[in-house]
């Protein structure tokens, strides 16, 4: 395949552009890249492509509701420093109170996972049961990009936006 | 034995008698065979031995154990108690007193794999509700609040998870777990943050051992991200040949995938893996496993002094001969030997005694605290060596007077 812009050299460098649910590709060598500010990556990051996909979404602070900082819990005046001897937290609150520091442990430990996707209490409001849907579909988006999938990817955003609005923030 | 009532009523009638008092008396009804989840049937039992899926719970607006007092862990096992014995679980359900057993009772426990070593090691008020035929257990005031698992044997991953699913179900109606909308399930500990699931299967693999190819395995299970313990933990995998592999990904993961992983992906690779090693010890390798195998039988029909470590190892062999002969159809002169053994007894009472079923309970009912507890008082080691060797000897002794 040749450059679409100089028409000379081969093509390597692939561009797919999804506006408003209609895709565009490119296809241009290597310098003409360069010449139009594209970055002569052998792939756009996956972060870059989630990033402009996920603008219009609510980020995870705004559906969960931002860390609090790092005080002794009030609910059982559990510390970080007693987590990092003992392994395990004081109550089920230090999920919410230690957010910020134990959000790097549990995305290791889940090997870059950091929210649920799975069975979920029959008893839990139908407002929760929503925001879990909308982690999902976030994930599902995550994966196709990776795949590029951008079809599908596309079809996850429309979805995405077509749920209700951010869910105030809060345990069961 | 009294003629004991069924299912709930027998829990009630047994409430003015010590919990200690009950735990001796049920588990020496229990500790004289195995179980079911270990009687070397089920699919692909060949080589998974069986399945288990654990998950952890606690309840909303309560600490978590290590924040516990003493009062506090006492509510939540009554309040946990009473609701697991008020289940419906189409068997009878007992419960024992972990913190009021005795150390060799505990022990008991754990080598039935109905606690866990961490649950009898704990501390503070703690116990285990168990189903009798011992596919189901609810271990209370573990590391967390609740941990429920279901065993079965063989490959059963997806009914083991049908029915865990259920039984979790059943006491959701009546409490309220700790849940958030963005972690699920909180846990104590936040490897188990999420769906709270252990998937676990326990795998016989001693023809990759014997062709030194268990590497293989170990790093397919490192690359899956999956956990690898041995039968009791750490280091007794080497003697039994038998390792537990077990999902390390608990969070962002639904339950049904993770079955699917193992059912689909984990276990077919692995099986194919060992098939191949004792296809390959068939092929090129016959005097390697006829020896292996012989040496068995040679010392379990003639020593008087054995270890646990020693009887686990040697019994693996004997497993694989059988399995080999029964799966495979594989005839090598030390397998027609072994199998002179069981076809002996088939003729005369229409039986195998030598099945996997009697290797098993020949494994399970010579380690230590079953030894002791069958045996009605405390052993030393060397007579616990002595007694092992003897039951063995005449398990397999037997069979070779019956032959002759």
């Amino acid at each position: 395949m040749q450059c679409q812009i100089c028409n000379k050299k081969a093509a390597t460098i692939h561009l797919t552009e999804i506006t408003e649910g209609v895709r565009t590709e490119m296809h241009i060598c290597e310098l003409c890249a360069q010449e139009q500010g594209v970055a002569a990556k052998s792939q756009i990051s996956v972060n870059e492509l989630l990033s402009s996909l996920l603008a219009v979404q609510p980020t995870d602070d705004e559906l969960f509701g931002p860390s609090e900082q790092q005080t002794p819990c009030p609910q059982c005046g559990f510390t970080l420093d007693q987590f990092r001897k003992e392994g395990v937290l004081g109550c089920p609150y230090d999920y919410d109170v230690f957010e910020k520091s134990l959000l790097p442990l549990i995305e290791k430990a889940h090997d870059g996972k950091t929210s649920h996707c799975g069975k979920v209490p029959s008893k839990t409001p139908e407002r929760t049961k929503h925001q879990i849907e909308r982690s999902k579909l976030r994930r599902q988006l995550e994966a196709a990009v990776q795949n590029e999938d951008y079809e599908l990817a596309a079809e996850l955003r429309d979805k995405m936006n077509q749920l209700n609005g951010p869910s105030p923030p809060g345990t069961q | 034995m009294d003629p004991a009532p069924q299912g709930r009523s027998r829990y009630v009638i047994y409430t003015h008698i010590s919990y200690d008092k009950i735990l001796n008396m049920k588990l020496t009804d229990i500790s004289n065979d195995i179980n079911e989840w270990f009687s070397g049937s089920g699919p692909l039992a060949d080589i998974v031995v069986s399945s288990r899926i654990r998950l952890a719970r606690n309840l909303a607006d309560h600490k978590f154990l290590s924040h516990c007092s003493t009062a506090e862990k006492s509510d939540i096992l009554e309040n946990l108690k009473a609701i697991l014995m008020s289940l419906d679980l189409g068997d009878e359900i007992f419960y024992f007193s972990v913190d009021k057993a005795s150390t060799l009772k505990r022990n008991f426990l754990v080598e039935r794999h109905l606690i866990s070593r961490h649950h009898a090691s704990g501390q503070g008020p703690r116990g285990v509700v168990i189903a009798r035929r011992e596919f189901f257990t609810a271990m209370i005031n573990e590391e967390d609040h609740l941990r429920i698992q279901v065993l079965k044997p063989g490959c059963q991953l997806s009914q083991c998870a049908k029915q865990i699913n259920h039984i979790d179900d059943m006491i959701e109606q009546k409490v309220d777990y700790a849940f958030s909308c963005r972690y699920g399930y909180l846990t104590a500990c936040p490897t188990n943050l999420g769906t709270g699931i252990r998937v676990s299967v326990m795998l016989h693999l001693p023809a990759l051992k014997m062709t030194g190819q268990i590497e293989k395995f170990f790093n397919a299970a490192r690359d899956m991200s999956l956990a690898v313990r041995g039968l009791f933990g750490e280091g007794t995998e080497a003697a039994s040949d038998l390792y537990q592999i077990s999902n390390q990904v608990t969070l962002g993961i639904s339950e049904s995938d993770i079955v699917s992983q193992f059912e689909n992906t984990i276990i077919p690779e692995i099986i194919e893996y060992e098939k191949s090693a004792r296809n390959q010890l068939l092929a090129n390798q016959v005097d390697t496993l006829d020896d292996k195998i012989s040496r068995a039988m040679a010392l379990l029909q003639n020593a008087h002094l054995i270890s646990s470590q020693e009887a686990l190892f040697l019994l693996s062999h004997l497993r694989l001969g059988i399995n080999m002969h029964e799966h495979m159809g594989a005839s090598t002169p030390a397998i027609e030997r072994l199998c002179a053994l069981s076809n002996a007894e088939t003729n005369v009472d229409k039986r195998r005694v030598l099945s996997i079923t009697t290797i098993n309970r020949l494994f399970m009912l010579t380690l230590p605290a079953h030894l002791q507890l069958n045996h009605g008082k405390p052993l030393d080691s060397g007579r616990r060596d002595a007694l092992r060797a003897k039951i063995i000897r005449s398990a397999l002794g037997q069979d070779t007077q019956q032959r002759s």
